[in-house]
């Protein structure tokens, strides 16, 4: 590995994107992501790759949706508004069974919202990332150097699956600085479709033609279609789900938080115990599958848990449907670009477990 | 042990720069750090400020709300974040530009006329790095060795001519 250095959690992903083989990117500029697609205008064009700032989001998508069909690795990135623009495309590309990888550094919403770290997509990304029947991966970074590593994972996941994966991060994560590590000797290797069968490229004639297509006119058709794809998310769901269990094993309330919002309970996690409060803090990694059964190891000796979001209470919902009811779940969150403090979530942590605890 | 660290002034003062000195100072220290700037609409012709951790343990809030050490440039932000200084703490002010004094007896406040210093010396445009030097000494963050590695780190090449320039701004203000 190379020495450490000092990137922000944009630039770091952009760089990991290039190293995973992410040979073209479409975007469209919008705070607080912005410092991907300018990092990626620098370096693209040094790697071989493309870098292409489309005329609106809904642009860029498509052509996410163009270059995914023809077996190279591609990439979009945009923060909420700008997602919810996309969303048309990306149920198309889910429709299509084709991989790519779509960033979404969350800011606070609804409409145009703020330009301040939030976490209010949740529901969006992880339930109705567009119309129909699918779902994509979801990724949860933490740290900087989880922004880098994440996105080798979603690309390799994606293309594993055939299937869209997206980076949930937020202003937080993408605006601050730490130090990551990058292996300075390993080749830069574009992505190809040699591995891709069903890429729609060129083949000289030599095979059959390839159709890329999310429009079946039958019912039973587009049936069979939808089923196949949701055995595939079961597959998914089986062994994929990634997640982080930190003081759980005495803990007896275990605060869940998924990105930066996990190292603000990890924070308030140290100060309950210097309180003598036996705490834990679970984090997902992956929203989109839930990591249900990493849930409630983590909770085994919970008496209670709290869900801890920058939103008025999203992932709680899934936090309940994964623990069913076995143990109380609270929320606490701000909302808007506030970050909630390690001390106010110490504040809840002490509410819920009585004041001497 | 944690510091943490906040830095606030005006945009284009060079408050993110000297955050991004003092964040691989700690690097360099072999510590855990981070880096947090202000990127709302403050930046943006306003006040501006800067979150660093430094710490021997993994860095859960990078963001900075009672501060170890707090370097002031301006008034509205010493106005604003003297109150919030860890009793204990350290404030480090350029008193060219905040004519205030704080009333704080919990904590050690540091007056260094940091842009009229920069003047004097032929240093025009490094208060803050004159600051930041009597912030590096008062705490002890880092040796000569680390400071002089970390100057050449953070200055960009094409400000390259500007690395001694830098490194005597450290030094006058750890001479303050």
């Amino acid at each position: 590995m190379s020495e450490l250095t000092l990137m922000k959690g944009n630039e770091a992903l952009a760089e990991a994107a290039i190293r995973a083989g992410c040979k073209c990117f479409f975007g469209y500029p919008i705070t607080p992501q912005t410092e991907i697609s300018a990092y990626l205008s620098k370096r693209m064009p040094k790697v071989g790759g493309v870098f292409l700032q489309a005329e609106s989001e809904i642009a860029a998508i498509n052509m996410v949706y163009g270059c995914a069909g023809s077996g190279i690795r591609c990439m979009t990135s945009s923060s909420s508004p700008g997602i919810s623009l996309k969303t048309e495309g990306i149920s198309y590309i889910a429709g299509a069974d084709l991989p790519c990888v779509i960033i979404n550094v969350q800011r606070g919403g609804p409409g145009l919202g703020g330009i301040q770290p939030s976490q209010s997509d949740y529901w969006q990304v992880t339930h109705a990332l567009g119309h129909g029947d699918f779902h994509a991966l979801v990724f949860a970074p933490s740290t900087v150097q989880e922004m880098a590593d994440t996105v080798t994972k979603a690309f390799d996941l994606a293309d594993k699956y055939r299937m869209p994966a997206v980076i949930l991060a937020d202003g937080l994560l993408g605006q601050m600085m730490e130090p990551v590590a990058f292996d300075e000797d390993a080749e830069i290797k574009m992505s190809d479709a040699s591995n891709k069968p069903w890429a729609a490229n060129g083949h000289g004639n030599r095979r059959e033609h390839n159709i890329i297509n999310s429009l079946y006119l039958q019912a039973a058709e587009l049936e069979e279609k939808v089923v196949a794809r949701f055995k595939r998310y079961e597959q998914v769901k089986a062994s994929e789900t990634l997640a982080e269990s930190y003081r759980c094993e005495d803990a007896e309330i275990v605060v869940a938080a998924y990105g930066s919002v996990a190292r603000l309970a990890k924070s308030a996690v140290e100060l309950a115990r210097k309180e003598g409060i036996k705490a834990g803090v679970f984090r997902p990694i992956t929203l989109w599958p839930f990591p249900e059964k990493e849930i409630n190891t983590a909770c085994e000796n919970a008496k209670k848990v709290l869900t801890v979001e920058m939103s008025m209470g999203q992932m709680v919902d899934d936090v309940r449907l994964a623990l069913n009811c076995s143990r109380p779940v609270e929320f606490f969150g701000r909302t808007g670009g506030v970050i909630p403090g390690p001390a106010e979530i110490l504040n809840k942590i002490k509410e819920m477990m009585g004041g001497d605890k | 042990m944690t510091n943490d660290i906040l830095l606030a002034g005006f945009g284009g003062q060079g408050i993110l720069f000297i955050g991004k000195m003092l964040a691989y100072l700690g690097l360099y220290e072999k510590k855990q750090v981070s880096w947090l700037p202000s990127y709302g609409p403050e930046m943006r012709g306003g006040t501006c400020n800067c979150s660093v951790c430094i710490s021997d343990d993994p860095i859960g809030s990078p963001l900075v709300l009672e501060p170890d050490q707090l370097l002031v440039m301006n008034t509205p932000s010493f106005d604003k974040f003297i109150g919030t200084v860890k009793v204990g703490g350290k404030c480090f002010i350029d008193s060219s530009l905040v004519e205030g004094k704080s009333d704080r007896t919990d904590i050690d406040c540091y007056y260094v006329p940091a842009t009229a210093l920069a003047g004097e010396n032929d240093l025009q445009g490094m208060a803050n790095v004159i600051l930041l030097g009597k912030m590096i000494k008062e705490t002890g963050l880092g040796d000569e060795e680390t400071i002089e590695k970390t100057v050449k780190k953070v200055v960009p090449p094409k400000k390259a001519h500007l690395i001694d320039a830098n490194i005597k701004a450290l030094k006058l203000g750890m001479a303050q």
